[in-house]
């Protein structure tokens, strides 16, 4: 902790050039890493004495492939995110959110749920700062909701593992959930379902802190301050994720698959919602599961479904929640996005 | 003496807001009262709504992520 601190201390007023020369080279750096992905996976796995075309082959050419990629992927997506998100706050997103009260607040939160940075850890502050600020409780939740379900992590692994027809398809569904869910709660009027304390705070006018100037080296240096953090956070979820992803991919048959997660087992979609929902883990460590899935024949809704509960619903973060939101509420809140979930699962389902 | 305040519900970075204050003040000579603030409650009331947030002699000056050194050494001075 004290070395990072240090680290951010040092390089304030002329370094500036070197984050604009920099991050250019890491790019090229990072392009070419990124091409000798597939060459240097395949030598890495003739050096292990198994035959290729065995499970166990199979399994670690998974597993060595994914783990660099995801890597550096991540490093990429959330370094971009990053510095995009430094012109946004929860505090000048309030502001913009206070004054719509008209229909289209909800799908401006869902909008400004993915590109405001917050983490789970404050959103009790958040919540009750956008609440006391007048917003309403279903722009409120579509905020909430859109944040983890469409974030920036989950999409680009999506589309670096899975394609970007599916990274497309899983967006816009995502951000539907996020803006329906929240009209619904909206229109529930369920205010009274607050727990006490928060119906009776009044924060009125709230601290106004000065605007920061940033310049695009500062921008920069929260990029990649960013991927320090959150890396050093999510590398062993991806780890552990695509441990799974790599056992499936080398050993489930894929008539089982078929059998559990194929198109015809009308009941797989539900039981996919069960099973998310209390897995706690974040979508840089279900996306590799996803692939590995899809790979096996699981069918699109239902691997959907799981994906989408994994990510938008986790049970630690209702138990934060617990504190400005009584049971009942939150029982409503998991029964809404649930049913947006399955509804998207059965579609598509049916269509494919 | 200053009174400041860190705001956060005891994540990593919260932790590591109320050392940096710490560490400013003993480096400064100066002698501040760093109070840590956990309760959501009061957390929401002061206005913050990205943990951690610092306040100094009830002012807040700061909202979300690791404060910048050199400016916690301004808001301790001033």
């Amino acid at each position: 902790m004290t070395t990072e601190t240090q680290d951010q201390a040092a390089p304030r007023g002329g370094s500036d050039w070197l984050w604009y020369g920099g991050v250019p080279l890491a790019g090229v750096i990072w392009w070419l890493l990124y091409g000798q992905l597939i060459p240097v996976s395949e030598w890495v796995t003739s050096l292990f004495p198994v035959a290729r075309d065995s499970h166990t082959g199979e399994a670690i050419a998974f597993f060595v492939y994914d783990v660099p990629k995801v890597l550096l992927l991540l490093t990429g997506i959330v370094f971009v995110t990053g510095v995009l998100r430094s012109w946004f706050s929860p505090e000048k997103t309030r502001a913009i959110l206070a004054g719509k009260r008209v229909i289209w607040g909800y799908p401006l939160a869902a909008t400004l749920g993915v590109l405001t940075p917050f983490c789970s850890c404050s959103s009790v502050p958040l919540f009750i700062g956008f609440v006391s600020a007048g917003i309403p409780l279903g722009v409120t939740f579509s905020f909430l909701i859109a944040g983890p379900m469409v974030g920036p992590v989950g999409l680009g692994l999506l589309y670096g593992l899975v394609g970007w027809e599916i990274a497309t398809v899983y967006l816009v569904f995502g951000f539907t959930i996020a803006t329906l869910a929240g009209f619904v709660l909206g229109r529930l009027g369920l205010e009274r379902y607050l727990q006490e304390w928060v119906r009776e705070l009044n924060t009125g006018p709230v601290g106004d802190l000065p605007e920061e100037r940033l310049t695009l080296a500062d921008r920069l240096r929260i990029g990649a301050e960013q991927v320090r953090e959150i890396l050093g956070k999510v590398w062993i979820w991806v780890v552990v994720g695509i441990s799974i992803g790599a056992l499936i991919h080398g050993y489930v048959p894929q008539a089982m698959m078929l059998r559990i997660m194929g198109g015809e087992a009308w009941w797989s979609v539900p039981a996919a919602v069960v099973v998310g929902v209390p897995m706690y883990t974040n979508a840089a460590g279900v996306i590799p599961i996803v692939e590995a899935l899809l790979g096996k024949g699981a069918a699109l809704g239902t691997t959907l479904a799981f994906m989408m509960s994994v990510i938008a619903l986790s049970l630690p973060e209702m138990i934060i929640l617990k504190q400005v939101l009584t049971l009942r509420l939150i029982a409503v809140f998991i029964a809404v996005v649930s049913m947006g979930i399955l509804a998207t699962g059965f579609l598509f389902n049916i269509l494919l | 003496m200053k009174t400041v305040k860190v705001y956060g519900p005891g994540c990593k970075r919260c932790e590591a807001t109320e050392q940096m204050v710490r560490d400013a003040a003993d480096r400064l000579g100066l002698e501040v009262a760093v109070e840590k603030v956990t309760d959501a409650k009061s957390i929401a009331m002061a206005g913050v709504m990205s943990t951690p947030g610092v306040a100094v002699d009830g002012k807040l000056v700061h909202a979300g992520g690791l404060p910048d050194a050199a400016k916690l050494d301004g808001w301790l001075t001033a």
